[in-house]
């Protein structure tokens, strides 16, 4: 396996008595679909959240390409091209959808501090915004004001952000919650592409996406990691299924 | 009011105010020089309060800082030097807003409105007992800024001076805030931690919004103790704080336009109604009451009063 390119060690988050992540590792691989499944409450969005600088680990540390970045400002890991889509939808209500993706493209090529020229002309961030559009699957409703969007829609916005940064790394927290059949397959098929050229976890419950385009599968129950390894291991290891599976796979 | 009027609109307030002098005795002209002084202060509030989303309280401290300026850099009997004092004060006041924001955007929502607050009342308390700023009696400012034949006591000069200040400062706020720095500052107000999340190292939009706001009321107060020839320490208290951001509610926040025109609004009615009666706050306060519960989107968007009385039928 090749060096990783995020890497968790150890890591451990405390709320007050409640461990919600405890001594979790993990190697993110280049080009591979990390997937964290588990029951509701096992640490997987807490887990994401000490990933991207949401949140500062209690314990454990945080390497990207090497170097610990745990307790770094959240934007400046953001700026590495980690890049986060939110479970619960996290966009710029009021603007419309073509600035949220622009703004986010801002972020990206931009991020010094632009005082003159009029932020609507400068053409590279304009497209880097309708290619992540597009990719999503919402540039015909560009225009439109983002909280006219659909629940399912607006995580579509929030996957279009996302990949508006151009990350390395996407921390995709339940893409697929909220969609039609129709979106969640094209979402699906999306992500499997992206897994191509970037490194992605994937938190998400429609176990026949993740089996289907996951590389690892790492079990969270309470916290820690039950099992992790190729769907084909998880989907025979005794102890998941006993904990969560159950009948179901 | 249709987008396609504003810039027509814009373009005939300008003619007016550059032919004023034509018409306009002293008292009409000090009084636009008035409104003129006040816009620059409110713009300057409305980026931070219409646009980043920080309410300030104590945004009179700049406007003291650019008044106080003035006064030390002026000889005792003589103008002083107006391209020296006047960029003297607004860097003073710039490189205050930094020091202070420095310290208050590490706090957001009331605790910034309070620490913001309390920021202005520690100039006010320092201006009313430092002697050499005069106490709490102020100081004259003899003779207002003169630079080789621009004499600011001279004729039209100061108006028209004041009236390219306001030209400019309006100018600059535009252009920056179609900037992506503008664009930016838009998106912290909306969502400041999905902003950091993008990449964004929001602390240095606010620190940068907060200095051009403090510079810009440094302008202004500069023009206000050159205009009246005294400073005091009232020039950095909450009660100027508050009424410039009166100016900015009343007007419309986040439209620039609507801070010109609240503080138009607010000085002309303070002038007006403290003619008629000595009880002028009163009908001042019920003025504003009214254009608030009205207008939530200030008076720069007269439409909005159909809208609410509208949606008030509906209930």
């Amino acid at each position: 396996m090749s060096e990783p390119i995020l890497r968790a060690e150890r890591l451990g988050k405390n709320f007050g008595g409640l461990a919600a992540v405890r001594d979790v590792s993990l190697d993110l691989a280049p080009n591979q679909i990390h997937a964290v499944i588990g029951p509701n409450g096992a640490g997987k969005t807490t887990l994401i959240n000490l990933l991207s600088g949401d949140l500062v680990p209690t314990t454990g540390r945080v390497f990207f390409r090497g170097t610990e970045i745990e307790g770094h400002a959240l934007d400046s890991i953001a700026r590495l091209g980690i890049a986060r889509a939110y479970q619960r939808t996290n966009i710029f209500a009021g603007f419309s959808i073509f600035e949220n993706c622009r703004l986010a493209a801002q972020a990206r090529r931009q991020p010094g501090i632009r005082l003159f020229r009029p932020a609507l002309g400068y053409r590279e961030v304009n497209d880097a915004a309708e290619r992540a559009l597009a990719l999503a699957g919402i540039e015909t409703r560009a225009d439109e004001r983002a909280s006219d969007l659909s629940h399912g829609e607006q995580r579509q916005l929030e996957l279009a952000m996302a990949l508006a940064t151009e990350p390395q790394v996407l921390l995709l927290d339940e893409p697929l919650a909220g969609m039609g059949l129709e979106e969640a397959s094209r979402i699906t098929t999306l992500i499997a592409r992206l897994g191509a050229d970037h490194a992605i976890l994937l938190v998400e419950h429609d176990m026949d996406a993740v089996f289907n385009i996951a590389a690892t599968v790492t079990v969270m129950v309470d916290g820690a990691v039950l099992a992790s390894g190729t769907p084909a291991v998880i989907r025979t290891d005794a102890a998941v299924q006993a904990a969560y599976l159950g009948e179901a796979v | 009011m249709t987008k396609q009027a504003w810039p027509i609109l814009l373009g005939l307030g300008l003619i007016v105010l550059i032919a004023l002098p034509l018409v306009a005795g002293k008292f009409g002209l000090d009084l636009a020089a008035r409104i003129m002084i006040m816009a620059i202060f409110a713009m300057s509030l409305d980026l931070l309060v219409g646009f980043a989303g920080m309410v300030s309280l104590g945004h009179a401290a700049f406007f003291g800082i650019g008044a106080y300026a003035l006064y030390l850099l002026s000889p005792q009997y003589g103008g002083a030097s107006l391209f020296l004092s006047l960029p003297a004060a607004v860097v003073a006041a710039a490189l205050a807003a930094f020091v202070i924001g420095l310290l208050v955007l590490r706090s957001s929502g009331v605790y910034f409105i309070m620490v913001t607050l309390a920021f202005g009342e520690m100039f006010y308390y320092y201006a009313n007992g430092a002697r050499w700023l005069g106490g709490s009696d102020g100081a004259y400012v003899y003779q207002r800024p003169s630079a080789g034949p621009i004499d600011l006591g001279q004729g039209h000069a100061f108006y028209y001076l004041v009236l390219i200040a306001l030209a400019a400062s309006y100018l600059l706020l535009r252009v920056i805030l179609r900037a992506p720095f503008g664009h930016a500052l838009r998106g912290i107000r909306s969502n400041d931690h999905r902003m950091r999340s993008l990449g964004f190292a929001t602390p240095h939009y606010k620190l940068l919004a907060f200095v051009i706001a403090g510079a810009l009321a440094g302008l202004a107060g500069y023009f206000d103790a050159a205009q009246f020839g005294v400073v005091n320490p009232e020039l950095f208290g909450w009660r100027l704080s508050g009424s410039v951001l009166m100016m900015v509610i009343l007007g419309g926040m986040g439209t620039i336009d609507g801070a010109i025109l609240g503080a138009a609004v607010l000085v002309l009615l303070e002038n007006f109604l403290g003619d008629l009666t000595t009880h002028w706050l009163l009908p001042m306060g019920m003025f504003i009451v009214a254009a608030v519960l009205l207008l939530p989107q200030g008076l720069i968007d007269p439409a909005s009063l159909w809208r609410t009385t509208r949606a008030r039928r509906h209930v």
